[in-house]
């Protein structure tokens, strides 16, 4: 990797039919550095991959080719060559007519077509397979043509699109090893996507780690797993405890009701913050030696350590120790400070804040019905003149994944789903804004999903009054 | 096995149906009345050579217009959107599901001396025959058969995956070359099966010449229809002649289709 910058990304915004996909991405890619995308699936980084390519304009932003801008450059003028994620090897052509079909559009003179080929073929490991047919290879070994197609070309980067998520496990073991072999001998830029943390983790110099089209984090895989930038960052890179705390102040931090010394400064005093442990971090003590103690429900062996789940008040942490306990023990657990580490919310407040409009309300009946982006909501049991502008504080349980076609407000995006020990702490996105609510029960990540409101417990005032008297 | 049980009646369909009046055609051609073998009524076909060759040069005609029509169509077809795609398709058939009599009178109509054509072309002084010639026979040919061109063309190229053209374009290719290097020769099979959907049916096919045509104009299905209903023999001998020249036609076809997709 080299200090200067190959491909640099400037303020990117991409939408599909109003829908914001990239939003305002910058990024700066380095010379022969090996640099992945990562994130779930919907979350920009193909995006973002065909941009570089060139296979798509962005609707605003610079994109910057060794400090040249090359918007709207054709990708067959671009020094850079893509792996795609089903090869999209010519199935008319043989190995050789595949690999040398850069090549040949050089218009090189023959016989250094065929030096070059063949040298590249032996460097993915094909020597000979010249005259196969691409149809008669397995999926590694289409994979690897893929790869030399791309490469012989001599490309300054090169772009993978999740090459091997058609791989089975053992084969995408060996690739991902192999094409760390190939990046470290070409010295080429690899920009490789995937939504495999693990794949992320084992190839990269860097990881930038993508979701709802907005960039969490960039940095080194040790970066990137031990100080995540957030919940979302921690939860998807790895294993993780990650709870609800507060700061009390610099390097003392409420966690399950326990104070404990950690290394991080700078948040404030009694800030809520999410903090993260990976279960290797929690060390299993004797009772009285632990800073807090649980009790064991339940333990598999899985090869190289055991998973424990504890119960610890009313949260259930995941340890892995090389020592088994058995289930129905009390434990005690201990976490030296360096190993909690302290993030940022998600979102800006533990409630949810917004202002509405009494379109509608019946005082016998004791309702009111608001406008929330466009959709008439009624509230049960709360009585607001008509027309009245309310300020309303909803908690994050009073939000509800809805079932098909009964949701108050359709199709909101689910951002983030992240266990917290004793629910699920779920960011969606509606048209106009996000919203923080708390589940039981899992959530896919980028999909769409009705919700609903209840405002039993709602704090709900009147705007211009700032005495509240009409709070329940 | 039970499978081939269940092929018994079309195996029995097709004996009855296309073997023994095949094996009739080709009795009746090469037999006398009488049942002796005889090169008499091969030879009297030959007399219609002249007919056989103008049959194929409208039905090569009529095919290479219809594949140039045909082609970037069904190629701008296959990149537009699914519903694009469907509604085109739709208006490409709709025309197939009128009587090919029905259309071929409406041509007729269109295109007669003082019919809306002429009239039309009449007030910018243009006066020439649209009806009455080869160019009108190869019109109504084109217009009859240019779905089957454009349906085989569609399917091949929507089956063209668009991460090849990506691919194509990835590795330096310009918009031509996309096209030379990964289209063309991926819509070959499309080709093959196209240029035989029409150019068979244009070279046998009848009623076209004689609506349309002019008197030097009658083509071989005519010919065939006409001399079969007074000598079964020599119609016979014409029908197999024009069998032969069609399985030719056939097996030259696959072999440019075979060659094509493995070597480029």
């Amino acid at each position: 990797m080299k200090d200067s910058t190959i491909i640099s990304l400037k303020d990117i915004n991409v939408s599909f039919d109003g829908e914001v996909i990239i939003n305002n991405i910058s990024l700066d890619i380095m010379d022969e550095e090996f640099i992945t995308f990562l994130g779930p699936s919907g979350c920009g980084k193909t995006t973002t991959l065909r941009i570089i390519g060139g296979f798509l304009e962005p609707d605003s932003g610079d994109l910057f080719y060794e400090g040249n801008r090359i918007n709207g450059t054709p990708p067959h003028k671009r020094n850079i060559n893509t792996v795609f994620q089903k090869y999209a090897l010519f199935p008319h052509l043989n190995v050789f007519d595949n690999v040398a079909f850069g090549l040949k559009l050089k218009k090189l003179p023959k016989a250094e077509i065929k030096k070059k080929v063949k040298y590249m073929l032996s460097v993915v490991d094909l020597k000979g397979y010249d005259k196969r047919s691409v149809s008669q290879l397995s999926g590694g070994q289409q994979q690897r043509v893929a790869i030399a197609r791309a490469l012989v070309c001599d490309p300054d980067v090169l772009l993978l699109d999740e090459p091997l998520g058609a791989l089975d496990l053992k084969l995408r073991k060996d690739m991902q090893i192999e094409l760390k072999r190939i990046q470290k001998m070409t010295k080429k830029t690899f920009v490789y996507v995937t939504h495999d943390q693990e794949e992320a983790l084992t190839m990269s110099d860097r990881v930038v780690v993508m979701n709802n089209g907005v960039i969490e984090q960039i940095g080194t895989p040790t970066d990137i797993y031990n100080e995540p930038s957030n919940a979302f960052v921690a939860d998807f890179i790895g294993e993780a405890n990650i709870l609800n705390a507060t700061m009390i102040e610099d390097y003392k931090v409420n966690i399950l009701g326990t104070e404990f010394k950690c290394t991080d400064a700078g948040f404030g005093k009694n800030t809520p913050v999410d903090v993260v442990i990976r279960p290797e971090d929690i060390l299993v003590v004797p009772v009285e030696n632990g800073i807090i103690s649980g009790k064991v429900v339940n333990t598999v062996f899985k090869g190289v350590h055991y998973e424990m789940e504890v119960k610890c008040k009313n949260c259930t942490l995941l340890i892995h120790s090389t020592v088994s306990q058995s289930v129905g023990e009390t434990i005690g657990m201990y976490v030296t400070p360096d190993n909690i580490h302290i993030m940022r919310k998600l979102f800006p407040t533990p409630y949810n804040e917004f202002e509405a409009v009494v379109s509608y309300s019946d005082e016998e009946e004791n309702t009111t019905t608001i406008i929330i982006e466009g959709k008439e909501v009624e509230i049960k049991d709360r009585y607001f003149e008509k027309d009245a502008k309310l300020n309303i504080i909803l908690p994050p349980t009073g939000i509800y994944i809805a079932g098909d076609g009964v949701g108050q407000i359709d199709d909101v995006y689910i951002e983030s789903v992240i266990w917290k020990g004793e629910y699920n702490e779920i960011i969606v996105e509606s048209d106009e804004r996000k919203w923080l609510m708390h589940s039981a029960q899992d959530e896919q990540v980028a999909t769409y999903a009705p919700i609903c409101f209840d405002f039993k417990d709602a704090v709900i005032t009147l705007k211009d009054d700032a005495e509240g008297e009409n709070e329940v | 096995m039970k499978s081939k049980k269940l092929a018994l009646p079309y195996i029995l369909w097709m004996l009855v149906f296309v073997l023994v009046p095949l094996g009739m055609v080709v009795a009746f051609a090469i037999r006398d009345d009488g049942g002796r073998f005889t090169f008499e009524f091969i030879s009297k076909a030959w007399g219609y050579r002249d007919v056989f060759l103008h049959s194929l040069w409208v039905a090569l005609l009529s095919t290479t217009i219809c594949l140039l029509l045909a082609y970037p169509l069904s190629y701008i077809i296959s990149r537009a959107k699914a519903r694009t795609q469907r509604t085109v398709i739709m208006l490409v058939m709709v025309p197939m599901w009128m009587n090919f009599l029905l259309r071929i009178y409406a041509w007729v109509v269109l295109l007669s001396k003082n019919g809306p054509l002429d009239s039309i072309l009449g007030l910018f002084g243009v006066h020439v025959p649209l009806i009455g010639n080869t160019g009108a026979v190869v019109l109504g040919m084109v217009y009859e058969f240019l779905p089957f061109m454009i349906l085989p063309l569609y399917t091949v190229m929507g089956k063209i995956d668009k991460s090849l053209i990506e691919a194509a374009q990835d590795l330096g290719s310009n918009g031509l070359k996309v096209f030379s290097k990964v289209v063309l020769p991926l819509s070959v099979p499309g080709i093959v099966s196209g240029v035989t959907m029409v150019f068979v049916p244009t070279a046998s096919t009848f009623l076209v010449s004689q609506y349309l045509g002019g008197t030097d104009d009658i083509m071989i299905g005519d010919v065939i229809e006409k001399v079969f209903q007074t000598d079964r023999h020599t119609g016979s001998a014409l029908s197999l002649c024009l069998m032969v020249i069609i399985l030719l036609f056939i097996i030259v076809m696959n072999r440019f289709g075979d060659e094509e997709a493995v070597g480029v």
